[in-house]
């Protein structure tokens, strides 16, 4: 299914018949988007194009000015591409973005259950899901906070529970995780392996880490920098609950992070 | 390879994730423990006290500098005159016809602005238009309207109250729009990917937003309201009506300064008392949202 205008797609989306998992690929297809015009225009990402199949986590990493953001902004369907084709692979997209951006005048309970309501949940069946979801994300009690209230974790974990709540297919990372202290960051990681391992949902996780990268990803795809092109892929054949420090992820990390060095170089940056 | 791995944190022990999560708690900013009500009095409370005295203080020396001295009264005269007027039925009677039309003109002022600020906001051929209207008419002083006012509608409420709306309803309006025109593009962003479309998108998400811009709005509408509804108080004396202008207005007429002085303070008081009500709803607002500065 191709988008075509943003103010259709999610009703098109909420539409599209829930046939238990069997959703395609989001999948990008030539695409580039250019910001501006004439000499002042910038080409954020040039012939990008890539396939996540249902289910897998991906994480896309590359130094600032790669058009990562765009890349996600693209799927979301809150930008159109320039040229070429993206698809959200037919099914719902949750966005989870660098600042929590929580709504102010609501308690974090009710930041949940205003994506609750906006699914269109009974009012039962918002408090009971709001309360199943702050449990998820372990943050039991602190629902009748304001987001002031909170650590900038729990405050990202308050986004987490919203983004679960839209029940997306798709979730889009934009450096959730990138503001936070390491041991936060750390425990988190922990939290979304453990909701991914419950669900079928299809990640794409942007960051300028590379051993967050690998110890999040099944695949970690390598973007070169202005104009964003995808340059390499690695598979990350870790089996098993993965630690940051371990040595296998720190291998495959050195193996990325040349990958990109050589490409910095290139650009003589 | 295991050997060199530095010794594991043990994840499963029950009770790992919640203790990050109270160390978390710790870390996050904490509760402002609010004063006691009587201490939170007596803080807002003193400023006002010293400032009274200082006027009174100040007022007293050019009484008895004998400035003026047959005409210009000094606050004890003053204050007896206005102790003596609140014995009567005749100033209380004329509060309430200005409450009275405070009220009436500036809820109407509200509704008109609030009406307009979100059709403007919401309509981009109609914000070229009228949105820099808007802004015009909000620095035209209003008094200007008054003849205007009169010839249409005689000596009567309507003008007045004709005038309060034309002077307080840019500030609402605009008050409004600037709400919408800043709500965060983050925060629309994380609206819209929820699924928030339309009217709900206004619903939860837009005016909430705007709801500090607005408060500052109806702050100064209430201002241009109160100014508006003074002048023309003064310039449209119904017979057999009392208001706070007809009286001032007599005083005029009667030299009689002590009196007008009364009144005048009986007009600033009722002006402060709603200008705290508009700062008590502003920072209820700011506590909520935690944009409060001070800890």
């Amino acid at each position: 299914m191709v988008r075509q205008v943003s103010s259709v797609t999610v009703a098109d989306r909420r539409a599209a018949p829930p046939v238990g998992g069997q959703r395609d690929s989001v999948r990008l297809t030539g695409v580039s988007k250019v910001f501006g015009r004439g000499e002042s225009a910038v080409r954020a990402l040039d012939n990008v194009s890539l396939e996540v199949p249902p289910g897998e986590f991906t994480c896309l990493i590359g130094a600032s000015g790669c058009g990562k953001s765009t890349l996600l902004s693209l799927v979301a369907g809150l930008e159109q591409p320039t040229s070429g084709e993206v698809s959200a692979g037919g099914g719902r997209v949750a966005f989870m973005f660098q600042e929590p951006a929580l709504f102010p005048w609501l308690t974090a309970a009710g930041n949940v259950e205003l994506a609750l309501r906006a699914r269109g949940l009974g009012k039962a069946e918002r408090r009971q899901r709001t309360e199943e979801l702050l449990d998820t994300v372990h943050l039991t009690g602190f629902g009748g906070k304001r987001p002031h209230q909170l650590s900038g974790g729990m405050r990202q974990r308050v986004a987490l529970a919203r983004a679960l709540a839209q029940d997306a297919d798709v979730l889009l990372m934009d450096e959730p995780f990138g503001a936070l202290d390491a041991m936060t960051r750390d425990v988190l990681h922990d939290e979304l392996d453990r909701i991914c391992a419950g669900r079928q949902l299809t990640i794409l996780f942007v960051t300028h880490n590379v051993r967050e990268a690998v110890r999040l990803g099944d695949r970690v795809v390598v973007l070169s920098s202005r104009p964003g092109r995808v340059i390499a892929e690695f598979a990350v054949p870790i089996e098993g609950p993965r630690r940051i420090d371990s040595a296998p992820v720190a291998e495959l990390a050195a193996r990325v992070t040349d990958r990109l060095r050589e490409e910095m170089g290139r650009d003589g940056s | 390879m295991a050997a060199n791995m530095p010794p594991p944190v043990d994840k499963s022990v029950p009770g790992y994730v919640e203790k990050l999560t109270y160390l978390e708690s710790l870390e996050a900013p904490s509760e402002q423990r609010s004063r006691r009500l009587a201490a939170r009095v007596w803080g807002g409370l003193w400023p006002i006290g010293l400032a009274i005295l200082i006027v009174l203080a100040l007022w007293q020396l050019i009484h008895l500098s004998g400035w003026k001295k047959a005409i210009f009264p000094g606050p004890g005269a003053t204050l007896s005159n206005l102790w003596h007027q609140l014995q009567t039925g005749l100033l209380w009677q004329a509060i309430a016809t200005t409450a009275q039309r405070a009220i009436i003109g500036f809820a109407l002022a509200v509704l008109i602005g609030a009406v307009v600020g979100a059709l403007v906001s919401r309509i981009r051929p109609l914000r070229a238009a009228v949105g820099s209207l808007i802004t015009g008419l909000q620095t035209l002083p209003s008094i200007a309207w008054f003849p205007f006012a009169i010839i249409l509608f005689g000596i009567t409420t309507q003008a007045i109250l004709f005038v309060i709306i034309l002077g307080a309803a840019p500030s609402v309006a605009n008050g409004l729009i600037a709400g919408v025109d800043y709500t965060p593009p983050l925060l629309l962003k994380a609206g819209k990917m929820m699924g928030l479309r339309r009217l709900s998108l206004y619903r939860y998400l837009i005016l909430p937003a705007s709801l500090p811009a607005f408060v500052a709005g109806l702050k100064q509408g209430w201002a241009f309201a109160w100014r508006s509804l003074m002048a023309g108080e003064l310039l449209v004396i119904i017979a057999n009506h009392p208001s706070l202008g007809v009286l001032l207005s007599t005083d005029q007429d009667q030299a009689d300064m002590a009196s007008a002085t009364a009144i005048i303070i009986v007009i600033l008081v009722l002006g402060i008392i709603v200008h705290s009500l508009f700062s008590l709803a502003d920072g209820a607002i700011r506590r909520r949202w935690g944009l409060t500065g001070s800890s």
